[in-house]
């Protein structure tokens, strides 16, 4: 393993750190814990967002604080979940008296730690909604869909939502609605290295790849032989495509793991953009870059999200959160 | 015969004993139905329990609990946090009021314990989780007029050793389906020896 590390049980608070020292202006850390706000929080009678998740998908999830998305990030250790009373200290942190949503991605740690935190919360009197996004559609059972790339679009609506001024609940309906209409699915062509285990997540050969993976390195659906971008970018898209209710117009994010350079993802963009044309799917707005990661992990994924003219609104606004502006 | 504030501390330390003992066999067992960290993550946690009691002057069995429930959750990390966080915190809020708890509150509180971890692991009995002995503790003491540690030893080794023949529905250990057969459920072996402990502390008396 080769890694730019000091201890490696330090890496999460020291990756802090660095990050709201390199945005004094917009963010501040709540002292002794792993959570980051924007730095005017609690905004008064806006509804709060809140999302976490475990460390090593950067620039997720502190990366999308800022006006317009999130109004705090919780860190867990490296892909694991923080823990109630981190969640609990967001949500006290940015509740301005409209509410907090909890932005949650569908993993059993996950959804616990922030329920009990929402729990915690609505007996200090706080309002606590809750989503959770579960974009993947490599696993067939819907029930047990991880969230991966797909979140950030909810983080993106709900967030411009919240800047409008709408109610917790207008909030969470949004959220909800983007949720019902977005999909992803990845691809790795190597593998990611925890820095405590220093041990890959997996083995794979060098003319492989593990398709359907989720953002942890756990395994995918099938390992096939490298594709080309083209065969990948088929692959990926009539996956998402066969399980995505029919639209006329869509958002598409191509979304690097962490090692694959923004050359191969354009490469992957490309196809995706001549397969929408094809079908008479409209482009409204495309992202490509690194919006979701598992450490050093090579590899891409594929979100679609249907719009309407709310969604499309909302896409539009401003956002001045680093990892995502508009 | 009543459960003191001394037996719950007693009850707490055991129970950390047994899993900084065997905190290398828990990850093992995880490692083959799991993600493998049960056994770091149940030894970090207790350990912290034990430090967080040791030196305080508590008055409650209630409080001695809530404050391992806090623990529990914000050091474990990952499903088992929650999960035996709500179980203990659930324990301490029925058991609240009574300095030395009766036979009958505990039991209740221990029925609170199995709901509030049903509910929270969305489980029932036979998914291959922790319900599965705390389940069956709860019946078998609902049938029983006092303590008894043996009958407590003995239905919680019991109802471990059976989960090795379940097949997982909840859980990581679910994604494997028929494959979970023949492998004991981690978190039912560190339930038991959260039994284990019980039924010494209340042997050992006040």
């Amino acid at each position: 393993m080769k890694k730019i590390m000091n201890e490696p049980n330090q890496i999460v608070t020291e990756m802090l750190d660095g990050f709201v020292a390199a945005k004094p202006g917009k963010v501040k850390r709540i002292p002794d814990t792993t959570v980051v706000t924007r730095k005017d929080s609690p905004i008064q009678n806006k509804v709060g967002i809140v999302s976490g998740g475990g460390s090593g998908h950067e620039p997720a999830h502190a990366g999308y604080i800022g006006k317009g998305m999130l109004d705090a990030a919780v860190a867990g250790e490296v892909f694991t979940s923080p823990t109630p009373d981190q969640v609990l200290e967001a949500i006290k942190a940015v509740d301005g008296g409209a509410g907090v949503l909890l932005v949650i991605k569908n993993y059993t740690g996950d959804v616990m730690n922030f329920d009990m935190a929402a729990e915690l919360a609505e007996a200090e009197g706080i309002d606590v909604a809750q989503v959770v996004v579960n974009d993947d559609v490599a696993i067939d059972d819907v029930d047990g869909r991880r969230g991966v790339a797909g979140t950030v679009f909810v983080h993106k609506i709900a967030g411009a939502k919240a800047e409008a001024g709408a109610s917790l609940e207008e909030v969470k309906n949004a959220a909800e609605k983007v949720i019902a209409n977005v999909r992803s699915m990845g691809v790795a062509l190597s593998p990611c290295v925890m820095p405590a285990s220093g041990k890959p997540s997996f083995e794979l050969g060098d003319d492989e790849m593990e398709v359907g993976i989720g953002i942890h390195g756990e395994p995918g659906t099938e390992r096939k032989t490298l594709g080309t971008a083209d065969e990948i970018a088929v692959e990926l898209t009539n996956h998402i495509l066969e399980d995505l209710p029919e639209a006329e117009e869509i958002a598409v994010m191509v979304n690097g793991m962490g090692a694959t350079p923004e050359m191969e993802l354009n490469l992957v963009n490309r196809k995706v953009q001549e397969i929408l044309q094809e079908k008479g799917v409209k482009t409204y707005k495309t992202f490509v870059g690194e919006y979701m990661t598992s450490l050093e992990m090579a590899g891409c994924s594929v979100t679609l999200l249907n719009l309407d003219d709310e969604l499309k609104e909302l896409l539009d606004s401003p956002s001045d959160a680093p990892a995502l502006r508009v | 015969m009543t459960f003191t504030v001394e037996q719950a501390i007693n009850w707490l330390t055991k129970s950390n004993e047994k899993i900084q003992k065997n905190k290398d066999y828990l990850s093992e067992l995880d490692q083959a139905i799991g993600d493998g960290d049960h056994g770091i993550n149940m030894a970090r946690g207790f350990d912290e329990v034990v430090k967080k009691l040791d030196g305080n002057d508590y008055e409650q069995v209630a409080d001695v609990l809530k404050d391992a429930a806090m623990t529990l959750m914000s050091k474990v990390g990952g499903a088992s946090g929650p999960l035996f966080g709500t179980a203990f915190l659930k324990i301490s809020m029925a058991v609240k009021g009574e300095e030395a708890v009766t036979f009958g509150t505990f039991v209740k509180a221990l029925e609170d314990a199995v709901a509030g971890v049903k509910q929270r692991g969305k489980a029932e009995e036979g998914e291959k989780t922790m319900i599965d002995v705390w389940s069956p503790m709860v019946e078998r003491m609902k049938a029983a007029d006092d303590f008894d540690a043996s009958v407590i030893r003995d239905n919680a080794k019991s109802s471990m050793e059976a989960t090795k023949d379940i097949v997982a529905t909840k859980g990581r250990a679910a994604y494997l389906k028929e494959r979970s057969k023949g492998h004991l459920d981690p978190g039912s072996v560190s339930s038991y020896y959260i039994f284990e402990a019980l039924a010494e502390s209340l042997e050992e008396g006040a």
